[in-house]
């Protein structure tokens, strides 16, 4: 029981299934799910969905914090390479070819690690602060996806692209398969293979791991580019859902919920281990939160702020710090008042 | 008003009877008249997960005494200090200050109760003034706001008690370690203290620094300070201590006045052997036919030490003496790529070799090992295993995972082969003391079987026990063929280990001293000090 109370995700999974079960209580049906024309359809599966671009930021972003840095441009990368994949697939003459599709999706994908690769340069061979030089992108990339998309936004017709973030596969929301696949490749790369403590190590300390043979700089510019390109996913996965570009409010904040989603998790922003299921609890609590939200009609106007209330809550749960704390100050006034029982039965 | 919401002041149920003090004064004599501690901490127990760090430890302070606190490393020094400066809480024992007893819930609580403390390694804020590090959290004020200008004089006035006169508008950074050390020993002289804890304050102090320090003490000591000096040189603690306690595995082995206690003795009591394994070391042979491994051809960094010509045979332990920033580490530093040289070139195994980053050097089967541990050494949140393979792990790439297998077995060889304590590879390093940091450190250089490992102070702040079986390491490695450079402020090690010895002075290599029997540590004292070349 201790064992599982000390467990650094069982905070987590407290919280989700807390929020669950509210959801259990004020909407029907919440826990049901159907297979419609060979499709999955339920609420819980909606979650896994709409949760999937964000878990994919956040994957990208676990590591680049693991390495006690911070990437504030995904979010433009979300918007760039959405907008680089639909202005290539509206400029197809058959929009729905397969091969058109596919060559747009490898280029906005490419462009997305370049524009990683770019802010691992800057935190690692420059020596920028990461806060700061991902903030250059994050506010010169939505820039530039409006410069692509010529400040419109651009719609497409392909069933193709649609497929990405609208599709189904295996019964399944295409959506979920990129998500697990990704999250399978990262899994491997950090924990099967050794990246993940090379990761770990320069987060720790970054001069003792260079003193140590390693390459500080190669791993900080891998991890920023692999954080491009899961950004560069998510961007996919959003605007094929809705089959259009908007280089302006894709993605807009979600590398803070993406911190967010870290943070819940379990790793911490001053870098070192990471926890990449933890990261995947925490965007899928954050998920669940928004679409509690929804189904039991908090007030529109003040959403923002349960939101603020809840996660405010679930960090301070999440923090040792504060739970030794508060359980501290109650254990005391706990144990005067079993002295007092013990000495009834005593005399008894 | 002070401490009230921290300083918890509960009143002993019975008034324990005072051993020594109240009836000592008898007129005995004033050596034997023995005041009332000033400090008592009796049946102390505290244990960490899978290890007990002190068990029923009872230690004493009297008013106006240094008192030395000996054990080797992990034996609950560092500990006990933790402990009585509110870093830890007790689970056993009390805590009495001048007879009222305490437990103070943070440093800052025992700080105000009057316990100071200066620890192991400097605990400022580098990026801040030196001003602003005396006196950091009481900042003098008025109507809420801090006076600067009263703040930088009076950190003028501290520093000039100890001597030193330093611009305290500057950033601590921009000085020495060793000036670093006396801020930090200025600002807990300044605070109002009846009790001043100085832990391993002179391990990175030459020998005026030390003799500086030294007087402040006394000076302290008369003024009715009770000073708490936890030092690894024993020339030192019997300069300057009255009395002693000694720790070994977390327990009292006793309490015992300097003076009848000798130093074998002492050594004795600390490992629990009767013999010191120091003695046992064979006296190196000197004679050496081996190719060479290392030649620097006027290597040389601007700033850092001028362009010097050093060759390190296979086998050869080449020692490097000189005061502290006299250019030792800066030549490590540029054997192993840690720095780019900026003249000069290098020869490794006869090939001519350009090291532009650690990396280079490390897959050419250079080590390192730093003098500064906790920054350039170890990464304090990873586990004894992973810091072990860090360096093989690095130099295999990380596509290329060192099986778990291969891993624990490793790992479990350089735990037992070095004796690190505790042996748990899945221990996170930041619980280790000391020592046993300074070994795990040691075996991941060891994994890689080096042709050559640089040794940068690697005895420092480390107990007798380790420190020995770190010398018969060297002693060993060369013996098979693995060609060391040691570098080490204790001249003795320095000359008990080394073929040959280079002495450093004002950054410039000015002599190289073969080691045979006419060399002593005086006659390389006068080289340090006259930097005549031979």
């Amino acid at each position: 029981m201790n064992r599982i109370l000390k467990h650094r995700l069982f905070w987590p999974v407290v919280v989700l299934v807390a929020l669950l079960l509210l959801n259990l209580v004020f909407t029907d049906g919440f826990f049901r799910i159907q297979m419609k024309e060979g499709h999955l359809y339920g609420s819980l599966i909606d979650i896994f969905r709409f949760g999937a671009p964000l878990i994919l930021v956040a994957t990208g972003m676990t590591l680049v914090i693991a390495t006690s840095g911070i990437d504030l441009s995904v979010g433009s990368v979300v918007a760039i390479a959405g907008a680089l994949a639909c202005m290539q697939i509206s400029d197809l003459s058959d929009q729905n070819s397969v091969t058109g599709v596919l060559s747009a999706v490898g280029i906005a994908l490419v462009l997305s690690v370049v524009l990683g690769l770019w802010n691992g340069f800057l935190v690692a061979g420059i020596g920028i602060q990461p806060i700061i030089a991902t903030l250059i992108l994050m506010v010169a990339g939505r820039g530039l996806a409006q410069l692509i998309t010529d400040g419109q936004i651009t719609t497409v017709q392909s069933s193709s692209y649609k497929l990405i973030g609208g599709g189904y596969w295996l019964t399944l929301p295409f959506g979920i398969i990129i998500v697990a696949v990704v999250l399978a490749l990262t899994a491997f790369l950090t924990r099967r293979l050794a990246l993940g403590l090379l990761i770990e190590s320069v987060g720790g300390n970054a001069e003792a791991s260079r003193l140590a043979g390693i390459s500080a700089r190669g791993v900080l510019i891998m991890v920023y580019a692999f954080c491009g390109l899961c950004a560069g996913i998510a961007g996919l996965m959003i605007s094929s859902n809705v089959s259009s570009a908007d280089g302006n409010n894709a993605g807009l904040w979600i590398e803070l919920d993406a911190i967010l989603a870290v943070v819940i998790g379990g790793t911490p922003l001053s870098g070192g281990r990471f926890s990449l299921s933890g990261t995947v609890l925490g965007a899928l609590i954050i998920q669940t939160l928004t679409t509690t939200i929804y189904s039991i009609g908090v007030p529109p106007e003040t959403t923002l702020l349960f939101k603020a209330l809840v996660v405010t809550i679930v960090c301070l749960i999440q923090s040792p710090a504060f739970r030794s704390k508060v359980f501290h100050r109650r254990r005391r006034p706990v144990a005067a008042s079993a002295a007092p029982e013990e000495k009834v039965r005593v005399s008894a | 008003m002070r401490g009230i919401a921290c300083l918890r002041h509960d009143r002993a149920g019975g008034a324990l009877p005072t051993v020594s003090g109240r009836h000592g004064n008898t007129g005995e004599g004033h050596r034997m008249a023995a005041p009332a501690p000033i400090l008592r901490m009796s049946g102390i127990g505290k244990q960490f997960p899978g290890v007990k760090a002190l068990d029923r430890v009872d230690f004493r302070l009297l008013p106006g005494e240094v008192h030395a606190l000996m054990g080797e490393n992990g034996a609950g020094k560092s500990t006990l200090i933790k402990v009585l400066t509110g870093v830890h809480d007790i689970d056993a024992g009390e805590i009495e200050l001048e007879g009222r007893r305490v437990a103070f819930s943070s440093p800052l609580a025992a700080q105000q109760a009057g316990i100071s403390t200066v620890y192991q390694e400097v605990n400022l804020c580098a990026n801040l003034s030196v001003a602003e590090n005396i006196f950091i959290g009481r900042e003098p004020r008025r109507f809420g706001r801090i006076q600067w200008k009263t703040m930088r004089r009076r950190a003028v006035e501290i520093l000039s008690r100890l001597d030193l006169d330093l611009d305290v508008s500057a950033p601590l950074a921009s000085y020495s370690l060793a000036i670093q050390q006396m801020v930090a020993i200025a600002r807990a002289v300044d605070i109002d203290a009846k009790v001043l804890i100085l832990d391993e304050p002179t391990s990175s102090l030459d020998a005026d620094e030390v003799a500086q320090l030294f007087r402040v003490m006394r000076r302290l000591k008369e003024q009715g300070i009770a000073i708490l000096f936890v030092s690894h040189f024993l020339d030192q603690i019997y300069e300057i201590s009255d009395r002693m306690t000694i720790l070994r595995n977390g327990a009292l082995v006793g309490e015992y006045r300097t003076s009848e206690l000798s130093q074998v003795e002492l050594v004795g009591k600390m490992i629990g052997r009767e013999l010191a394994d120091l003695e046992k070391l064979e006296a190196r042979p000197s004679a050496l036919e081996a190719a060479p491994l290392v030649e620097a051809e006027q290597l040389g960094r601007s700033g850092a030490i001028e362009p010097f010509t050093l060759t390190i045979h296979e086998g050869e332990v080449v020692g490097l003496a000189g005061l502290l920033g006299s250019g030792r580490t800066e030549i490590a530093r540029l054997l192993f790529g840690a720095d780019h040289a900026g003249t000069g070139s290098l020869k490794i195994g006869g090939e001519q070799v350009n090291l532009r980053t650690p990396r280079s050097a490390v897959s050419r089967n250079l080590a390192f090992c730093s003098e500064n541990r906790r920054a350039e050494g170890l990464i304090p949140d990873l586990t004894v295993r992973e810091n072990i393979i860090l360096a093989l792990q690095a130099v295999r790439g990380w596509t290329r995972p060192i099986p778990r297998r291969k891993q624990d077995e490793l790992v479990d060889k350089y735990i037992t082969a070095l004796n690190i304590r505790p042996a748990n590879p899945e221990q996170l390093v930041r619980n280790l003391s000391g020592g046993n940091q300074q070994k795990v450190l040691l075996a991941r250089w060891l994994i890689l079987e080096p042709r050559l490992l640089i040794l940068d102070e690697p005895t420092r702040g480390i107990d007798v026990g380790a420190k020995a079986e770190i010398q018969r390491l060297v002693a060993e490695l060369s013996d098979g063929g693995m060609a060391v450079l040691f570098i080490s402020a204790e001249l003795e090690e320095v000359l008990r280990l080394s073929h040959k010895v280079g002495v450093l002075r004002d950054r410039r290599l000015v002599a190289e001293l073969d080691n045979d029997e006419g060399l002593t540590t005086d006659a390389l004292t006068e080289t340090i000090a006259s930097g005549a070349r031979s």
